[in-house]
């Protein structure tokens, strides 16, 4: 693993919209350089048909998305946006929709940026099409031609910043979320997840040098904010889902191992550890992304971003208007408070920054391990690990003690029917064994069914 | 405490061994296998059933019970058939083509399973044909649709549109994070269901209906 320092040591230093590298895009935003920018996401109103013959009516949905959001971002006199396109199958299956949809919002971006200086960016996130086929086919799958071709033509139509929330791991890690088995997850994330992300971005590293773009990053969001909705619905304990979230951390380090500068995606909320293990500007995801799905962590997700995310929202009518325009209006109002609190000066910042972190801190596990001083200390202990596997349960390990800490004293509730999750998993993390190849042996003998998951995929 | 309490018990606290051993022993026994099933063992799933859809309980603890009953059932099985035993009802259940998306299916199928019923998985990215195939070979009475994507749910009107056209007796019940009772209206299936903890509830109004 290339981390073993922290880029930020010390909690007070990490806080919204500032971070030790921050990332100057095409049309001018820096972000993390002081300001914290909306990031506006949105898909497509059920009953939409996405294919060729149908093309000119999505232009035209995603050109007047486009249109209200910066419309609406000039009034506020937003200091800039970034539109995420994370695309739907359709989209990256046949890539020449999505590199026309990059397009149409491009040309909109354009003209804010050109006639009244309004600074925008698109980033495009490509859908993990592998996913498709079952088993899931990593490094041999049909779709990967398509979802590179997606890559490399939709930057070149304007997509600046480049993210993918890949799957690698993800048809072991949904059982194991289901049967909370920590080991089948460590598994899914330190071990298959890192090898599919050197896999995966080594080739949009590629396409991003040969075309000039950013490599943003990748978010666990299949994995992370799977179990994080599963505990929402009290599917699953929230401290299992805690944990879930530490253990994806590593695999996401690795899009950064392999060039990408940030701004980290939104919606698996493991940025805050990556800002601090590697000083990149990150996208956050809370309060305002209730459209999306429902969270524990509405506040005190952005006590550290620098991009303010709304996940996803359909474009549909609204009293106000469409609803990313609505969603925009949030999200930049969300901003502005951030910003003019920067601007008084550093201690009305991090007041604001607390405020966002005590309000939620001990109301739910999953939030207290977002808190500065819980981020740094787990990242700590991330960066401590002599390889991914041992980095991850260090990580893991490290988010049980904080927990653990707080139930005892009194700080945070824990049911009884949870403590005994908190239990088992220590014993299960504790068993793994120190040595990866004896785990990688293990678990394989355990995962023999090969209609679900090949490993020879992973390099295994 | 009878063979049917401790059996009630094993599967409830999800102990496969304990299960077997006892369906095992109650068969030796010349306990009625009809009984070991409707007396213990689905009560057995019917309350973990109970406890999760009212949050004591979570999907693993429900699991462990669905696998301990599944070891019962594969002794009680053969058995089961001999006598002539027919299941609550014959159901099938698939995510619609398109989608890829499992884990609310999953749920939904170890619901309706735990409860005494036959169901069938016909997996995800299902098509029209692949699920006319299934009610008609297997005698389904509810087929259960799922997706998890706006793009994807159109589908599902698909299906209901196909199966009315056909005359296919058998009933439609659908869910999803993007499916609404409008939506289920407006397609004109049978039933939708908002969550996987109330699957059940739902199936036996459809069933009843």
């Amino acid at each position: 693993m290339k981390f073993n320092k922290l880029a930020i040591n010390n909690p007070a230093d990490l806080i919204f919209g500032r971070c030790p590298t921050p990332v100057t895009t095409a049309r001018g935003l820096v972000i993390g350089g002081g300001l914290v920018y909306p990031e506006l996401n949105f898909t497509v109103p059920v009953g939409t048909v996405l294919d060729r013959a149908h093309l000119p009516d999505v232009k035209e949905m995603y050109k007047n998305i486009a249109e209200g959001a910066l419309k609406r971002a000039l009034e506020l006199e937003s200091p800039g946006v970034v539109l995420e396109f994370e695309t739907l199958l359709e989209m990256t299956m046949d890539p020449y929709i999505g590199i026309e949809l990059v397009k149409v919002m491009n040309e909109v971006c354009e003209k804010y940026y050109s006639k009244y200086d309004l600074k925008s960016e698109i980033r495009l996130t490509p859908n993990d099409t592998r996913d498709f086929d079952r088993p899931p086919l990593m490094r041999t799958s049909r779709h990967l031609d398509q979802m590179w071709e997606l890559f490399d033509k939709g930057s070149q139509a304007g997509g600046d910043l480049l993210s993918i929330e890949s799957t690698g791991g993800k048809e072991v890690c949904d059982e194991a979320l289901m049967e909370c088995d920590i080991q089948r997850v460590i598994f899914s994330q330190a071990v298959l997840g890192v090898r599919d992300m050197n896999f995966v971005w080594s080739n949009i590293a590629y396409i991003a040098r040969k075309n000039g773009k950013i490599m943003g990053g990748d978010t666990a969001c299949g994995f992370g904010n799977t179990a994080m909705v599963l505990s929402e619905k009290k599917y699953i304990p929230k401290s299992f889902a805690a944990i879930v979230h530490l253990a994806t951390i590593v695999r996401s380090l690795v899009a950064i191992e392999q060039g990408a500068i940030g701004p980290d995606k939104d919606c698996g909320y493991e940025g805050i550890f990556l800002k601090a293990i590697a000083g990149i500007p990150i996208s956050m995801e809370g309060k305002t992304a209730a459209c999306a799905h429902l969270s524990p962590v509405g506040n005190i997700a952005a006590a550290a971003c620098d991009l303010w995310s709304n996940e996803s929202v359909q474009d549909i009518k609204l009293l106000a208007g469409m609803a990313p325009t609505c969603y925009l209006e949030q999200l930049e109002y969300d901003c502005r408070l951030m910003n003019t609190a920067t601007k008084k000066g550093p201690e009305t910042a991090t007041v604001l920054r607390d405020l966002f972190t005590n309000s939620d801190v001990y109301t739910d596990p999953q939030a207290l391990i977002l808190s500065p001083e819980s981020a740094i200390e787990i990242s700590k202990a991330v960066v401590s690990g002599e390889n991914y596997l041992d980095a991850t349960v260090k990580g893991c390990l490290k988010g049980l003690d904080i927990i653990e800490g707080a139930i005892e004293n009194g700080k945070l509730k824990c049911p009884d029917r949870e403590e005994i999750w908190l239990k088992s998993m220590r014993e299960d993390i504790e068993e793994i064994p120190s040595d990866e190849g004896e785990f990688i042996d293990d678990m394989l003998e355990e995962l023999d069914d090969r209609s679900k998951f090949v490993p020879s995929e992973y390099g295994l | 405490m009878s063979k049917i309490e401790s059996l009630y018990n094993a599967v409830l606290k999800g102990k496969r061994k304990i299960v077997k051993k006892e369906v095992q022993l109650a068969v030796e026994d010349n306990v009625e296998v009809n009984s070991i099933l409707m007396d213990s063992m689905i009560p057995a799933m019917r309350e973990i059933g109970a406890r999760f859809s009212n949050g004591d309980a979570f999907v693993p603890e429900m699991l462990v019970s669905a696998r301990a009953m599944q070891a019962g059932l594969d002794i009680l099985k053969p058995l089961l058939d001999k006598a002539g035993h027919e299941p609550l009802g014959r159901i099938a259940i698939g995510t619609v083509k398109g989608d890829l998306h499992d884990i609310g299916k999953n749920l939904v199928m170890m619901m309706v399973k735990g409860a005494g019923y036959e169901i069938i998985d016909l997996g995800v990215d299902i098509d029209v044909e692949t699920y006319e195939k299934c009610v008609v070979e297997n005698d389904i009475q509810v087929l259960m649709l799922s997706a998890l994507l706006t793009t994807t749910i159109p589908y599902m009107k698909n299906v209901v549109d196909h199966f009315k056209a056909k005359n296919i007796d058998c009933k439609i019940m659908i869910g999803g994070a993007p499916v609404t009772q409008r939506f289920c209206d407006d397609i004109g299936a049978d039933a939708y269901c908002e969550d996987a903890n109330i699957a059940v509830e739902v199936l036996e109004k459809v069933i009843a209906s």
